[in-house]
């Protein structure tokens, strides 16, 4: 089957159940995306489809119908994207495993809702769990990506 | 061979004292200092000036020995190099090199002897140096009981120190200035004009240098780095997907494995029918282990989903199946003949009780699961002659020996490549998922194996914190607590990790009553024992270790007596509080939320302190007793440290300690049933999320002479000063963890 993945186009010969975390870490090694639960409950998983946020994990390759998004392809330490760049603004990581998936959770709603409010970045943000307890840092860095892209 | 290797490094070794007796080992082997490891494959380009610092012509190395679990530890020793090297984080990368004696832990000793951590008298110092000499022979290379900042606070100040005097001194032979003209910044010498020699080109000549030894330490007045918030070094990489973890590895021609083993840890497999796996595709082989069956595989789902087509079948696990009886167990073991040690006793609670009307509370802490996001994995290949391991872990020299052991080769054959970790919590402190992967690979020599858990059989296999209960007994008098008495009574998770390290404790445990023996009060009639439940399911250390649970109890029931005498908690405790430290912490976090002040309708504060590796931690909690639960609004801890080395982290790693506490105790345990846990992802066992998540305000203070880590010293208070809170605003006495079996949270 063909996925495109961070704009370049993939031929790959997978089981059509193939779980798309597994395609996109296994198959073409982009391993900025993390596998925790594979079962929807932690959200490290998440990607982009068409600009809006999913758990890979819970996505069957075959079911995709849209461009692919990892945090590869969002932005790159030469260019990063306004999330990221807020994320290191606030120095929002500790062991980092969480935060791919916690700043293409953010990249979606900040798509959707530029100027969210704390409920709704509360909410947007809920299923994606951080063990090393980040929450506060990442409140603060959605506002500032949130005030960045409203400027922009 | 490096030139430098002859060089003495006794100066080296800050807080290895002289030895007054008692230990076994002699003192010439205690005084014989670890090779320098950089030294063993250094080049005559090559300026190794010691364990810490390597500089050659293509730059600046400085090896980070204590492991990255996400506490920022690569950082931190990273800044305390630079500091005195006068090298900005920017012209350096970091490495955790290879597993050397050299890297020992200094700083453990001081967890690890029964004085309390306050006391700097004689007798404690000399027990003190006893086992940190017994560290230092052993070369454990540790990464835990938050001792990193201690370990390395003045030995890498001194290793950068020394490499930058004998970089001055290459300098002076190479200008013939003298060295006292001689100035250094940003990675070069600088000449009385103004010229720069670049570290990088002075490190052939430096190379030939006697190294010097002896250097004075600056003054904190004049630091750039230490103490001021820096950039993480990781931080980019991990906010742009490009941090590599162990998981993320991939080496020359792996191949992708998982595991099955028996969920009754520790039990052996019967047998079992892989039939239908076997022509699952992409998968290439199934391996039998004496405690499960692996399937090798191309693609780590094909692996997943093969082993759910096994049929198993599991021997019984070697400790009672049902939860109850694991709870039984505890309760039956406050006896005289399951007293661990009498840890405290001040005055005589006997006799205080004696006529006096007696309150009694009974408590309990569940076993719980660490669940670091990262799973646990590790790629290993084994030859004939050599095996090489990559993964996380806290204690890498302990990774080799164990290889070594188990495939009966020499240590100096097992190559260990430390990862970084996504998270740990004491996870990594087990070599479940090394011993596997070495299995499987032995079977595979010559191909390389990449071992990764499912979050379910991490979940399974995760060696919990310890079980536990309380007892407690006390008195009080016109307001004031007049007798408390506290019986603890808990598996020994050190007993359980060091057996399965194929080690023991020697003595008692005194993680049993970790955080409640110690506590600064002076109540007149003071007693604190331990009791060693017998092995139970295995347990090991979790963030924390035993103060996690003994914190809780301490600090509950000292909570209820105060309500039940009448008085204050906080004014309590700052009156009974019996060291400066103490004192400090708490007035701080009163002033910090303003403790006294009238709150709404249905809402509550609690407070807590509990000293636990050194760090006396008070924590206030206040909550809201909503119609959907119990909100939790603001947190504000304060903790006396002596000296915060990277403010950022600090304030990140302390306010996640907060966040793992009240996440845990609102609705987090593992409990057995058919000897296996019940809880095996996430949705089971959640921890906080970040809809639950409190404002939370933190504040170190820098008054005591020793430093101290902050990895774990803010766990132990947080549940108490939830529980106490939800009390205050409630009437509701939370005894038992998890809360969320009693009330609701939102
Ligand atoms: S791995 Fe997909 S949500 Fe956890
Ligand atoms: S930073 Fe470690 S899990 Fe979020």
């Amino acid at each position: 089957m063909k996925l495109n993945v961070d704009g370049k186009s993939h031929e790959v010969d997978v089981e059509d159940d193939m779980p798309l975390l597994w395609v996109l870490r296994d198959e073409l090694g982009i391993t900025g995306v993390k596998y925790g639960c594979g079962i929807a409950q932690c959200g490290a998983c998440t990607v982009h489809i068409d600009g809006v946020a999913v758990r890979s994990c819970q996505t069957a390759a075959g079911d995709v119908d849209g461009a692919i998004t990892t945090i590869e392809g969002l932005g790159t330490p030469d260019a990063l994207h306004a999330v990221q760049d807020a994320w290191i603004t606030h120095q929002v990581a500790q062991c980092g495993y969480c935060q791919s998936g916690q700043i293409m959770q953010a990249a979606s709603l900040l798509g959707e809702n530029t100027a969210p409010t704390d409920a709704e970045i509360d909410e947007a943000m809920d299923g994606n769990l951080c063990r090393c307890g980040t929450y506060p840092r990442i409140r603060a860095a959605v506002k500032t990506a949130a005030a960045k892209l409203q400027g922009a | 061979m490096g030139k430098l290797k002859t060089i003495a490094r006794r100066s080296f070794l800050i807080g290895s004292a002289a030895i007054v007796g008692g230990v076994a080992f002699g003192a010439y082997l205690v005084k014989r200092d670890p090779e320098n490891p950089l030294a063993l494959d250094a080049t005559d380009a090559d300026a190794v000036f010691n364990p810490w610092v390597k500089i050659n012509a293509e730059g600046i190395t400085l090896v980070t020995p204590h492991t990255d679990l996400g506490q920022g530890a690569a950082s931190m020793q990273a800044m305390l190099i630079a500091e005195e090297l006068d090298v900005n984080l920017d012209q350096v990368t970091t490495s955790y090199g290879r597993p050397a004696a050299a890297y020992y832990n200094t700083a453990m000793a001081g967890e690890a002897v029964p004085f309390r951590s306050n006391d700097d008298s004689f007798v404690a110092g000399v027990a003190r140096s006893t086992v940190d000499a017994v560290m230092k022979v052993m070369g454990a290379q540790v990464t835990g009981g938050s001792s990193s900042v201690t370990d390395s606070y003045e030995k890498l100040r001194q290793a950068g120190a020394m490499a930058r005097e004998t970089l001055k001194a290459a300098a002076a032979a190479e200008t013939g200035l003298p060295i006292s003209d001689l100035k250094t910044e940003g990675g070069a010498v600088v000449l009385p004009d103004g010229t720069r020699m670049a570290y990088t080109t002075l490190a052939a000549k430096a190379a030939q240098m006697d190294l010097v030894q002896d250097v004075a330490l600056r003054d904190p007045s004049q630091w750039r780095l230490v103490g001021k918030p820096v950039q993480r070094m990781d931080v980019v990489a991990k906010s742009t997907g490009t941090q590599t973890y162990g998981i993320d590895l991939n080496i020359e021609g792996m191949v992708l494995a998982s595991v099955r083993m028996n969920p009754r840890k520790g039990a052996p497999m019967r047998g079992f029918d892989a039939t239908a796996a076997e022509t699952m595709r992409g998968v290439s082989q199934i391996v039998a282990l004496p405690y499960g069956v692996a399937v090798v595989a191309d693609n780590t789902w094909r692996a997943f989903r093969a082993l759910e087509e096994i049929e198993i079948d599991w021997a019984e696990a070697p400790y009672p199946a049902e939860q109850d009886d694991h709870w039984a167990a505890v309760a039956a073991s406050f006896t005289p003949d399951r007293l661990d040690k009498e840890w405290r006793s001040d005055g005589d609670v006997e006799a205080a009780f004696e006529g006096a009307e007696v309150f009694e509370a009974e408590y309990r802490a569940p076993y719980v699961a660490h669940q670091p996001l990262e799973p646990l994995s590790a790629i290993v290949k084994v030859t004939d002659d050599r095996v090489d391991i990559w993964a996380a872990h806290q204690m890498p020299r302990f990774v080799q020996q164990r290889v070594a052991k188990r495939l009966e080769m020499d240590e100096e054959q097992i190559h260990f490549h430390n990862q970084y970790a996504g998270g740990s919590f004491g996870h990594r402190l087990e070599f479940i998922n090394i011993d596997v992967a070495v299995d499987v690979a032995d079977k595979m020599r010559g191909t390389a194996v990449k071992m990764i858990f499912r979050r379910e059989e991490d979940f399974t296999q995760d060696f919990t914190r310890q079980i536990g209960m309380a007892r407690g007994r006390g008195a009080f008098e016109g307001g004031k607590i007049t007798a408390l008495d506290l019986e603890i009574a808990t598996v020994s998770s050190s007993r359980s990790q060091m057996a399965r390290l194929g080690s023991s404790v020697p003595g008692p445990d005194m993680q049993i009553v970790a955080g409640a023996w110690n506590m600064r009060y002076s109540v007149p009639n003071l007693r604190v024992r331990g009791y060693a439940v017998p092995e139970l399911a295995p347990t090991s250390s979790w963030r924390s270790v035993g103060a996690s649970s003994a914190g809780f109890f301490a600090e509950s029931f000292l909570d209820e007596l105060i309500h039940a005498a009448g008085a204050d908690p906080m004014e309590e405790r700052l009156r009974l509080a019996d060291d400066p430290d103490a004192r400090a912490v708490l007035e701080a976090v009163a002033e910090m939320s303003n403790w006294g002040s009238p709150l709404g309708p249905r809402k509550g504060r609690g407070v807590a302190l509990v000293t636990s590796f050194g760090v006396p931690v008070a924590e206030v909690v206040e909550v809201t007793d909503t119609d959907d639960g119990i909100k939790i609004d603001r947190v504000w801890l304060a903790a006396e440290v002596g000296r915060v080395v990277d403010p950022v982290t600090f304030e990140n790693v302390a306010t996640g300690g907060v966040i793992w506490a009240l996440g845990h105790a609102m609705n987090s345990e593992i409990t057995y049933s058919d000897g296996q846990a019940e809880q095996d992802n996430y949705h089971l066992s959640e921890g906080m999320r970040l809809r639950q998540c409190p404002v939370i305000e933190v504040r170190a203070l820098e008054n005591n002479p020793h430093v101290r880590g902050i990895g774990e010293p803010p766990v132990p208070p947080a549940a108490a000063a939830l529980a106490n809170a939800i009390f205050a605003a409630t009437g509701t006495r939370l005894r038992d963890m998890p809360f969320f079996n009693t009330v609701d949270f939102v």
